[in-house]
């Protein structure tokens, strides 16, 4: 609520996000001739076929299979004492920081302030008809939602039963699930929002979208 | 001289003359590439004199010194002509002001209708076809003789042609009016005037589309004579088989422009420069211009054109080609046709001399159907005889007489066989078959009511059969297991490694070892399917019956015609590296008993390139496989089209091993190709393409330039999986994917069930 700013304050103190690179599986290790500070990059091209930098070789059975960055960003450090040396599957290798675009601040910050209301169980998700129909049409900003008002149908192996939403009354802001597509337990399936905080968060947004200069 | 004119025309008339001169020497520059040149700075520094002096002087002075800069001009134009290098003979060629197809139309022809779309409402406003006439008298008369003109037409600097770039549907729509002009039986006359062919996939797709339109006029039963401008490679292919050739003397032909070599032999990736340097040293090895093209026997006449080249202005020039164009139809005829004694003699006695108003003597431009068969085979002999000496031919006379005389021996036998005895069994056998089922349908209406009536007791089998058919014939043995492992392993199977799939990151595919990949699971990921690429050794030893393979005219060896730098050497590597003398093998072998002749395209010599000496074998292989009525397969294991080094030789290739497939598919036999991991370019543009049972193993790729060479000359970015197998089948290029494992079950299948009307065991 009062805490977007506080919030937007926090993201912009450490502006990153710390992504380790683990070993895919076992292996012997060969670090690239990247170190810490080193700027890498993601997969580019107009179909993804560019991969990123490579950051290192593992190799399994004089098999090499080479490890390439999935984002953008800088080397935050480097396990170099496992350099030839034999590592299980999940070993940590590097710290890659990744500065964080507009898109990522808004969305991270949406997903702290909204409420989300959570899938209970592994299924597909999809909106009653009325309400779905209200979405495709003019977004989901459009729908008022009200604890107690079935807004899901639930479908699990061909079997459906409705889901009733629980929780703050607002519009939904955010969608977070396709209706053909298995949402684990506990993932969010929508965020709402206050009738009275809409401002507060669209202000915010806009503020991000404008000013927010990534960090190159 | 200016006593008739005002002043004010006077004044006017020499702008417009200093006008012209200038863009004489702006052109001058342009085709010498910036090049400095004494002559050019004479020409320069005089004009500008002139200029400088043009207040002080009188008209009449003035009128002297423009007609003394003109002549100079010639004069200088005509001495720079002797210094051309083969890339600015290039240059020539691509300047805006070059001669074009509409002012060919305009200027040669007396009178034309262009059909096939105008300017740019046209499907492909690159390619032009019109239909003209041509008068001619015969004693007091005049005579319209008819012509279909077809041609890529760059225009002066208009963008929508493409700058003579056709597409698929262009060359499609060519095809179409030569057929028109088939059925008319008009002679066509084509005007090559291309950089290169637009290189899209999409149906009809630039290589399938190309070896359709050679196999066409391949077999096309009117005269065909091609003017070649700008001939390059494919594009100049899809309209340049002809019986007449003709280049005009600044002209170029080559297989792959010389930008395009120098970026090759710089081994250089997008977006860098080549040197210029290695630019013109390419364009003169690759021995491009009318002049060599004519010493090696690939065009029959060279056209000169005024220095430095033919301009839309140069109304003798095209008087000049006019002669040539009438000549050569005249000399195609002539060739043909029944009634020509004396005429024949005039020609053939013209030909060297030169001279002589082609009107003087009237050829009727008219053919029947025997003339036209005489037209096929003549055509087919003369490509035939292209590039004889472009190979090293390794071997020893007495092979080379023992399978003349075998070819011999098979001609004769199967002319009996087939063509006298064949023709009678036939019509005996179809005789017999009509009788009797004529006697079949009469008995079966006169017995129904009795069968009717007899009784049906119920249906026993015998206890032994029944057994027999739903127990183990040797119960003690246990079930039978089909032998397992293949005949050829894979060197690549005896090293105890890990290997990851390519596809991995798409099917999540877990690593796989080497000896059970590429041994026992052929090369084929177990997970996802994908196909590991493997030796052409693969196939052969494992498709065919044991010990059926007999290979045949090894001894025909790729050689260095143009003396191209480097290239021995990097020959005797190919060479040694794959112990064979060509990257194409061809051998008669079984499968499952069915006898057929196959030729093997293989990418570990110089890439799979197609040069004089792999045509040579194809087309031998293709002969003998027409004499002994056998089924041909074309196993592409990987081909980069055709070889760069031999240039013309191999573009000549394209034509020639095309009319070849076309001949034995005429004949009633089985072409199928089937493509195995990459086949790009000229081949698959020529003969492979134009075959009508297309096949490839799984994730092979086939197409006609690579994804450099696309985003090079049409910008656009293609998908990774661009040129693979499900998107060409999905596409229409090919008609099935085969999986490695199953080639033998269903190339037996093919052998047995599709095409070939004439195979011995048909």
């Amino acid at each position: 609520m009062i805490d977007v700013n506080a919030l937007l304050e926090e993201i912009k103190a450490a502006p990153y996000e710390e992504i380790e690179v683990a070993a895919p599986h076992t292996g012997v290790v060969s670090f690239a001739p990247v170190g810490p500070g080193t700027r890498v990059t993601g997969p580019s091209g107009v179909y993804g076929e560019k991969s990123g930098t490579l950051l290192a070789t593992l190799n399994r059975e004089h098999n090499d299979k080479p490890i390439f960055a999935a984002v953008k960003g800088v080397v935050g450090s480097v396990r170099m004492e496992l350099e030839g040396r034999f590592v299980e599957a999940g070993t940590p290798l590097l710290l890659i920081r990744h500065f964080l675009s507009k898109d990522e601040v808004i969305a991270a910050i949406l997903q702290k302030v909204l409420y989300l209301f959570c899938a209970p169980e592994r299924a597909k998700y999809y909106f009653i008809p009325s309400v779905d129909k209200k979405v495709k049409a003019s977004g989901p900003r459009s729908v008022t939602v009200r604890p107690g008002l079935e807004l899901f149908i639930v479908s699990r192996m061909k079997r459906e039963k409705p889901l009733v939403y629980d929780g703050p009354e607002g519009i939904i802001y955010a969608v977070y699930f396709q209706h053909d597509q298995n949402m684990d337990q506990g993932a969010p399936l929508i965020g709402v929002c206050p009738e009275d905080q809409t401002g507060l968060i669209e202000d915010v947004v806009n503020r991000v979208r404008t000013s927010w200069e990534e960090q190159e | 001289m200016c006593r008739g004119l005002t002043w004010n025309a006077i004044v006017m008339e020499i702008e417009k003359r200093i006008a012209a001169l200038r863009e004489r020497l702006a052109y001058t520059k342009d085709i010498f590439g910036g090049r400095q040149n004494a002559n050019i700075e004479l020409m320069e520094s005089r004009l500008a004199e002139f200029v400088a002096r043009e207040r002080e002087a009188s008209d009449g002075e003035k009128d002297q010194m423009v007609r003394e800069l003109e002549d100079l001009f010639s004069f200088l134009e005509k001495k720079l002509d002797a210094a051309l290098s083969p890339m600015d003979r290039v240059r020539v060629v691509r300047h805006p002001a070059r001669v074009s197809l509409k002012d060919i139309l305009e200027n040669v022809y007396d009178n034309y209708t262009e059909i096939g779309g105008q300017d740019e409402y046209s499907i492909d406003p690159s390619m032009l076809i019109a239909r003209a006439t041509i008068a001619r008298r015969q004693g007091d008369k005049v005579v319209n003789q008819p012509v279909m003109v077809i041609g890529q037409e760059k225009g002066h600097g208009q963008e929508f042609r493409n700058g003579g770039s056709v597409k698929p549907w262009g060359n499609a729509k060519a095809l179409q009016y030569m057929k028109v002009a088939e059925t008319e039986r008009i002679p066509i006359h084509t005007y090559v005037f291309t950089p290169g062919a637009y290189p899209v996939e999409e149906f009809p797709g630039a290589a399938q589309q190309i070896a359709r339109n050679i196999y066409e006029m391949a077999g096309l039963r009117v005269p065909v004579v091609s003017v070649i401008s700008e001939g390059g490679s494919g594009g100049a292919e899809a309209i340049g088989l002809s019986d007449v050739r003709l280049m005009l003397s600044h002209g170029y032909y080559s297989v792959i422009s010389p930008e395009g070599a120098a970026a090759i032999e710089a081994g250089i990736r997008q977006g860098q420069r080549v040197a210029p340097e290695l630019i013109e040293a390419c364009a003169k090895r690759l021995k491009i211009t009318a002049a060599d093209n004519l010493a090696m026997g690939y065009v029959d006449k060279v056209v000169p054109e005024p220095p430095l080249g033919a301009r839309p202005y140069h109304y003798d020039f095209f008087k000049e080609l006019r002669q040539e164009v009438i000549r050569a139809t005249d000399r195609v005829f002539l060739g043909i046709a029944g009634f020509k004694l004396f005429r024949a003699m005039v020609a053939s006695r013209r030909k060297a001399e030169h001279t002589g108003d082609s009107e003087g003597m009237f050829v009727r431009w008219t053919l029947d159907e025997a003339a036209a068969d005489r037209l096929i085979w003549r055509r087919y002999q003369k490509y035939r005889h292209m590039s004889e000496t472009a190979f090293h031919d390794c071997r020893p006379g007495y092979q080379r007489l023992a399978s003349n005389m075998q070819s011999l021996y098979w001609s004769g036998y199967s002319l009996i066989r087939y063509d006298f005895l064949g023709k009678h069994v036939r019509n005996l056998s179809k005789t017999v078959s009509d009788v009797e089922a004529e006697l079949r349908l009469v008995a079966n209406r006169i017995t129904a009511p009795l069968r009717r009536c007899r009784s049906h007791g119920p249906l026993t089998c015998d206890p032994e059969k029944s057994r027999m058919l739903v127990e183990l014939s040797q119960p003690e043995q246990g079930a039978c297991l089909a032998d397992f492992g293949w005949r050829y392993v894979s060197p690549k199977a005896a090293e105890d490694r890990a290997v990851t799939c390519p596809e991995s990151a798409t099917y999540g595919c877990p690593d796989l070892w080497a000896p059970d990949l590429y041994g026992d699971f052929a090369g084929v990921c177990v997970h996802c399917g994908y196909h590991f690429p493997m030796e052409y050794q693969w196939v052969m030893g494992n498709v065919f019956d044991p010990d059926s393979v007999i290979e045949f005219n090894e001894g025909i060896e790729a050689a260095n015609p143009l003396n191209y730098p480097g290239f021995d050497e990097k020959l005797v590597k190919a060479r040694k590296k794959t112990g064979r003398k060509s990257s194409c093998v061809t051998f008669e072998a079984k499968i499952d008993g069915i006898k057929l002749v196959s030729a093997v395209l293989y990418s570990a010599f110089r890439g799979g390139s197609v040069g004089a000496a792999e045509g040579e074998k194809f087309i031998l292989a293709l002969a003998r496989a027409r004499e002994r009525h056998f089924p041909f397969l074309a196993y592409i294991h990987g081909t980069a089209g055709i070889r760069i080094q031999e240039s013309l030789n191999g573009l000549i290739q394209m034509p020639r091993v095309t009319m070849s497939v076309r001949r034995y598919i005429e004949d009633g036999g089985l072409y199928v190709v089937l493509y195995d991991t990459n086949s790009y370019a000229g081949p698959v543009a020529s003969f492979l393409g134009c075959s009508p049972y297309q096949f490839a193993v799984r994730s092979a790729n086939i197409g006609f330039a690579g994804p450099g060479v696309i985003r090079e000359t049409t910008g656009i970015d293609i998908p990774p999986n661009y040129h693979r197998a499900h998107n060409a089948l999905a596409r229409g290029h090919i008609q099935g994917i085969w999986d490695r494992r199953e080639i033998r079950k269903n190339l037996r299948q093919v052998l047995l069930t599709i095409g070939g009307r004439n195979l011995y065991y048909r």
